[in-house]
């Protein structure tokens, strides 16, 4: 008996490595030049699934991603890495999504996965540094969660349970608590495994397919050698049975209102020449004023 | 006055003490419910905490609600986001705040998610102003200041059509208030059903791990960033805090880059400080840095390009290698001090 078990994946750009021309002459950012990475966190978040299905044989990972077309990437790369299933949520109609409208339509897309026992979640997207989506999705399935998790220490398959390690403010807790569960993941405890040559090389060319008709339930008999064709489910509103009015722009309650990077101004900067003479002077004025000494 | 439209907030305990950052929260609310002319309400839940609930008011809080219950001494999130919702549709407040911490970060968007209201993560600046949007004024509303996307901008996030408006509210930016102990208001115990499957989650042990690295109770902080090059670099960072009595502080970037670990983070997404004296180190100054320490009382910034940000933001600014400039600045500390 395994364990069902779903990822939450996000493709994001690349905000730890901007470069000069990250942001445009007006103050926001320019897109095109970030590359689209996947979610660092997220990547320990599927290893921590992956590692569960490692140790409990029959186990099954399912990756779940919201957002455009090209996302299929991260799907591939969870592919790659070990997933069994994966579907990637795309609609125009999820446009403008804050965490509260995306929490809604991965809550969607979960209810169309089926019964879990756990849903993995990074703890935060870099893009956004939010930490939401995790909790608000944990809330709208009316399950219960824990949030930044290192390490797992122990799940106990006949009793449902999971005893898993929180990282705090200056140290840790150990939290019992039964399934269904969501559990966020930091990057201290999973870091991730490469991908596999061969499944590499059995997914490369997977694409999108549509599955409105409904769920396809054969991957649970399928192996490596499955046909790669229709590897990545791509699933809109309604394959997901989601309420327009509670996706996208319409279902965010939250409204960008401005958005500026900040102009520095100059005050009373001293330049200090790099020499013997001039730091030492600078020392000297920060010791009679006492903020050094 | 009634709690009803207040400025409400979260107040997060730890072992039946108050967080720092609920008292810089309530200080903050008082502020903002003096320019909306309304009260400021706070919500204590845990197992024996009167006690915390008096010094509360001090700071301006005009009523105490306080739950008690011996299973709620630890907190976890399915009976304390109950309990929220309960007291946030009976009281109905304009706005809640929650401290930006693991227990705020981990109840907050629970809370937002239930009631379908928004909520903005870790803002570094709160303020009230008027928003118009479809032909609709609105009046008063919460602008909730935070930097985003990695810190290279700062977005201003309203949330106007649905109240209460919630942000959660990074440590150590607003000022705590001079405490009043004259200042009157009441504590309101407040009655919620909880039965034992409330409480999916039990706290098995909590451990303390000693901190090795304190950069909020440090006067000075000698940080580096990617411009130190290297792990091995960072050694000399690591001298010149030493030599001052100060601690080794790092940006997001040198953390990433594996030069040092993640304790010594400074920044929106690390720790907020503000020391003395802090001496930026190769560190350019993106946003995200700057969230955290740009409150310090003296900056010195060390780069070798005369253009960085960090420059724009300090006090004393010297261009040059790093690897050149802290030598001699040890040396002339070591020969006055």
């Amino acid at each position: 008996m395994g364990l069902n078990l779903i990822v939450l994946v996000k493709q994001v750009p690349d905000t730890q490595n901007v470069g000069g021309d990250a942001m445009k002459e007006d103050g926001t950012v320019n897109r095109a030049v970030l590359p689209a990475i996947f979610n660092p966190e997220d990547l320990h978040a599927l290893e921590a699934a992956l590692v569960l299905k490692d140790e409990n044989p029959g186990s099954k990972v399912h990756i779940i991603t919201m957002g455009p077309p090209s996302a299929v990437q991260v799907l591939k790369d969870s592919l790659y890495r070990g997933a069994d299933f994966v579907a990637l949520i795309s609609d125009r109609k999820f446009a403008g999504a804050d965490t509260l409208a995306t929490s809604y339509a991965l809550k969607c897309a979960i209810e169309k996965v089926g019964d879990y026992d756990i849903v993995f979640c990074g703890r935060q997207a870099i893009d956004g540094d939010t930490a939401q989506v995790g909790p608000q999705t944990a809330e709208k399935l009316g399950i219960n969660q824990i949030t930044n998790v290192s390490k797992i220490e122990n799940i106990d398959i006949k009793k449902k349970e999971i005893e898993a390690r929180r990282s705090i403010e200056g140290g840790y807790e150990i939290i019992k608590a039964p399934f269904p569960i969501l559990l966020t993941v930091t990057d201290e405890g999973y870091p991730p495994r490469p991908p596999s040559v061969i499944r590499v090389m059995t997914y490369k060319n997977a694409s999108a397919e549509m599955t409105e008709a409904g769920y396809d339930e054969s991957y649970i008999d399928s192996s490596i050698d499955r046909i790669s064709e229709t590897a990545i489910n791509l699933w809109d509103i309604n394959a997901i049975n989601a309420d327009v009015e509670s996706c996208g722009l319409a279902g965010s309650p939250t409204k960008v209102k401005e958005i500026e990077s900040i102009i520095l101004k100059s005050e009373d900067i001293k330049m200090v020449e790099n020499t013997e003479d001039s730091i030492s002077g600078m020392v000297h004025e920060l010791i009679s004023d006492h903020t050094l000494g | 006055m009634s709690s009803n439209n207040s400025v409400m907030v979260f107040i997060q305990q730890d072992d039946a003490k108050v967080a720092d950052v609920s008292i810089e929260l309530l200080s903050k609310a008082r502020d903002l419910a003096n320019q909306l002319k309304t009260s400021v309400s706070g919500v204590l839940i845990g197992s024996e905490v009167k006690g915390e609930a008096e010094k509360l008011i001090q700071y301006g809080a005009d009523e105490i609600f306080i739950i008690e219950d011996k299973r709620l001494g630890d907190y976890t999130p399915m009976p304390y986001t109950k309990i929220m919702i309960e007291i946030i549709k009976k009281i109905k407040p304009q706005i809640v705040l929650y401290g930006a911490t693991t227990t705020g970060r981990d109840i907050g968007p629970r809370v937002a998610s239930n009631l379908k209201v928004g909520l903005t993560a870790d803002c570094t600046s709160l303020e009230i102003g008027d928003y118009s949007s479809k032909g609709i004024d609105y009046s008063n509303i919460l602008y909730q200041i935070r930097p985003a996307f990695g810190g290279n901008i700062v977005a201003t996030i309203v949330s106007p059509e649905k109240k209460p408006q919630m942000a959660t509210v990074r440590e150590g930016v607003m000022k705590v208030g001079t405490p009043d102990s004259k200042y009157k208001g009441k504590i309101t115990p407040f009655e919620v059903v909880l039965i034992d499957s409330d409480f999916p989650s039990v706290v098995i042990r909590k451990i303390k791990e000693e901190k090795l690295v304190d950069l909020k109770g440090s006067q000075v902080i000698v940080s580096g960033g990617m411009g130190v090059g290297s792990k091995e670099n960072f050694d000399l960072v690591q001298e010149l805090a030493h030599v001052l009595g100060g601690e080794v502080g790092a940006s997001r970037a040198a953390v990433d880059a594996g030069f040092i670990t993640k304790e010594h983070q400074v920044g929106q997404t690390g720790t907020t400080v503000r020391p003395k004296l802090y001496i930026a180190c190769g560190i350019s100054g993106a946003i995200q840095h700057r969230a955290g320490m740009a409150e310090s009382a003296r900056i010195i910034a060390i780069n070798t390009d005369h253009e960085a940000p960090i420059f724009q933001i300090s006090n004393y600014g010297i261009v040059g290698d790093l690897n050149d400039v802290i030598p001699k600045f040890i040396k002339a500390f070591k020969a006055k001090g």
